[in-house]
């Protein structure tokens, strides 16, 4: 027991002259991180103030009409007791939220059928066209929905023409506004392995392209892919301005119309579809953390810290970021 | 070579026949490689052309035709009318502030979350919940404003029952052009989390140990070091939410009846409420809006190149 070293027995650390007085035992701060105070505070505000709108539509919902502060869930069970005679009737609003469904499933048919292939083939064949279609992807961002409508109405009256004008022709229109979002994930996702190497040693092993696409290129792709679709599906789900004008009954049209007969219903179907997109987007992101590239480097990130950590100050931490950050939606 | 990126749209069916009997790439001659090429990208080509192409040039284009089809750039004195111009003002205004609005309160949010995981569950939810609330709110969000705000709001409630103040003592503050700066900054703020962060997290931690080592307080490397190196990104990022609520039209859709933003004002126009006496102004109005969007999008793309140095 008294064998122990005494240099650590250190009573009241006076200030060495290297070290400024540390606070709470913790090594000074520098850099631009925040203490953990200031971290706390402004994301408890922020966030509550962010949630403050999202819990009056919930109050709301709870209301009875004319009745002040009585609260009841009547509005939830009306939904599943429609009656027409009584006026209670919300078939448009299903009915846009199975046109909306229908628009998801050709929309994303259209990026993996359209977009996805026009990718890989730029990327194995024709790198010097990225720069185009990237560009081509990304230019709905610049133009403006409301901008874009003004030209689709005409289109339509051929699209209409040649298909008829059933709500899931808006898909074509759709895809347009989804493309930098669907873009974006698949991009990252083909910059973070080496497309190109291994398609060439597949093919080498006598894999056609076909083999070559199914079992190499695609099993790399799953995560791009799978944020490319629930981002398109959070897009149509959320898309207004052309459904509207362009006349179809969509989720959000249906939403807008419901509203002024029986607001409570919209508001709490508006809520639900919220709901629902911020958990396809946190599994999109933790979809992303299943990769054992990042967690091996964030493991190590830690390590090093700690290693850091317990060899006091003046050690460099390896700040180099790996790349592979999750897909972002906006650019 | 890939046959299989061309999958039976109506205008590459044709040219699938005839592709499938091109040779394997490797071996094959230089024109017929060309050709392949160019058949690959048929149909995404066909599909942007018809969708994105021709609206984009019809919606521009229009504002330059007559009633009777002949080319005019009379249409164009629509951007002189007193109406017009005061949308484009409301516009321009209600972008303006609730893009700096927006950039400040979410900067801080990306200073906050300095130093947590990025695969982290905090980062993932604030991730998740900013991307919902900045693209895919729309309609939705006015609606959660009209149950905060709006005459029976939750909000206009109690602070009229506890302090007896009503923010809709004017009219109802929603349903004006000003109001609508609200729920502007409110999906401003989460898309300056999403774009600003990339940036906040380039400020290496090798820099704050360098300027610690030289006897800079924190003070000082936020002053010299890190603001300097961030203010491209910001200002970018200030851009970007700018052309976010320009073009937003959903949310100002569900809440005004009447016009008073350049988006609101295209949708009279098409609907036929003709606010000016010439033909096709919402084609001219279009143009007005993409020329603004053009312009701020060159400057958000130049200092996003100054921005990058620093994010590798």
């Amino acid at each position: 027991m008294s064998a122990v070293p005494v240099t650590s027995v250190s009573v009241e650390p006076t200030s060495e002259p290297k070290n400024p007085a540390p606070r709470r035992g913790k090594t000074p701060r520098f850099g631009a991180e925040p203490s953990r105070a200031a971290r706390y505070i402004i994301l408890i505000v922020v966030g509550l103030v962010f949630l403050v709108p999202l819990a009056a539509m919930f109050e709301f919902s709870l209301r009875t009409s004319g009745k002040v502060g009585v609260y009841n869930f009547d509005h939830y069970v009306s939904i599943f007791h429609t009656d027409p005679a009584t006026g209670i009737d919300y078939s448009p609003l299903f009915q846009g939220i199975v046109n909306s469904l229908i628009i998801c499933v050709i929309t994303v048919a259209l990026m993996m059928l359209i977009l996805l292939p026009t990718m890989l083939l730029v990327e194995l064949r024709y790198p010097r066209v990225r720069r185009v279609l990237e560009f081509i992807c990304i230019l709905p961002i610049t133009i403006p929905s409301i901008v874009l409508v003004v030209g689709f109405v005409p289109v339509y009256q051929k699209v209409a023409a040649i298909f008829g004008s059933d709500p899931w022709t808006l898909a074509f229109a759709v895809g347009i506004i989804v493309l930098p979002y669907a873009y974006r994930p698949i991009a990252t996702n083909i910059a973070a392995f080496d497309l190109v190497t291994l398609s060439e040693a597949a093919r080498s092993l006598g894999g056609n392209w076909l083999v070559v696409i199914w079992r190499v290129i695609l099993p790399n792709m799953r995560r791009g892919v799978v944020s490319a679709i629930f981002l398109t599906v959070a897009v149509v789900l959320g898309e207004y301005t052309i459904a509207s004008f362009l006349s179809q009954n969509t989720f959000q049209t249906a939403l807008l119309l419901i509203s002024q007969t029986d607001p409570y219903v919209a508001v709490i179907f508006a809520l639900a579809a919220l709901v629902f997109a911020f958990i396809l987007l946190v599994l999109i992101g933790r979809f992303g953390a299943i990769d054992p590239g990042a967690r091996e480097a964030s493991r190590a990130r830690r390590a090093a810290k700690a290693a850091a950590r317990g060899a006091g100050t003046g050690t460099a931490t390896p700040s180099s970021r790996d790349s592979s950050t999750p897909a972002r939606s906006a650019s | 070579m890939t046959t299989q990126t061309i999958k039976g749209t109506p205008t590459a069916s044709a040219d699938a026949a005839v592709s499938s009997t091109v040779s394997r790439g490797a071996g094959a001659a230089k024109p017929r490689r060309l050709s392949a090429a160019w058949l690959g990208f048929t149909p995404f080509a066909a599909y942007v052309v018809l969708f994105l192409a021709i609206p984009a040039v019809i919606a521009v284009a229009s504002g330059f035709f007559s009633e009777s089809g002949a080319f005019t750039l009379a249409n164009l004195k629509a951007l002189t009318d007193s109406t017009i111009i005061n949308n484009f003002t409301g516009s321009l205004l209600v972008s303006a502030i609730s893009a700096i609005l927006g950039a400040v309160i979410g900067a801080l949010v990306c200073f906050a979350l300095l130093g947590t995981k990025a695969e982290g569950l905090l980062r993932t939810a604030i991730d998740a919940a900013s991307s919902v609330l900045a693209q895919f709110g729309g309609v939705m969000l006015a609606f959660a404003f009209i149950a905060t705000i709006g005459f029976q709001g939750f909000v206009t409630l109690f602070l009229k029952n506890t302090f007896g103040f009503d923010i809709n003592a004017n009219g109802a503050l929603l349903y004006k052009v000003p109001g609508l700066i609200i729920p502007y900054t409110y999906f401003d703020v989460p898309l300056m989390v999403l774009t600003f962060m990339p940036a906040m997290e380039g400020l290496k931690a090798t820099w704050g140990e360098a300027a610690a080592t030289l006897g800079a307080t924190r003070f000082h490397y936020w002053t010299r070091i890190a603001m300097p190196v961030l203010t491209p990104a910001f200002a970018g990022s200030v851009l970007l939410l700018f052309a976010n609520s320009f073009s937003s039209f959903a949310t100002a859709a569900a809440l005004l009846s009447q016009g008073g933003i350049v988006p609101l004002a295209i949708k009279q126009q098409l609907t036929s409420e003709t606010i000016v006496g010439v033909a096709n102004t919402a084609g001219v109005l279009a143009l007005g809006m993409l020329v603004i969007m053009v312009i701020i999008m060159f400057f958000y793309s130049l200092l996003q190149r100054r921005a990058a140095r620093w994010q590798r």
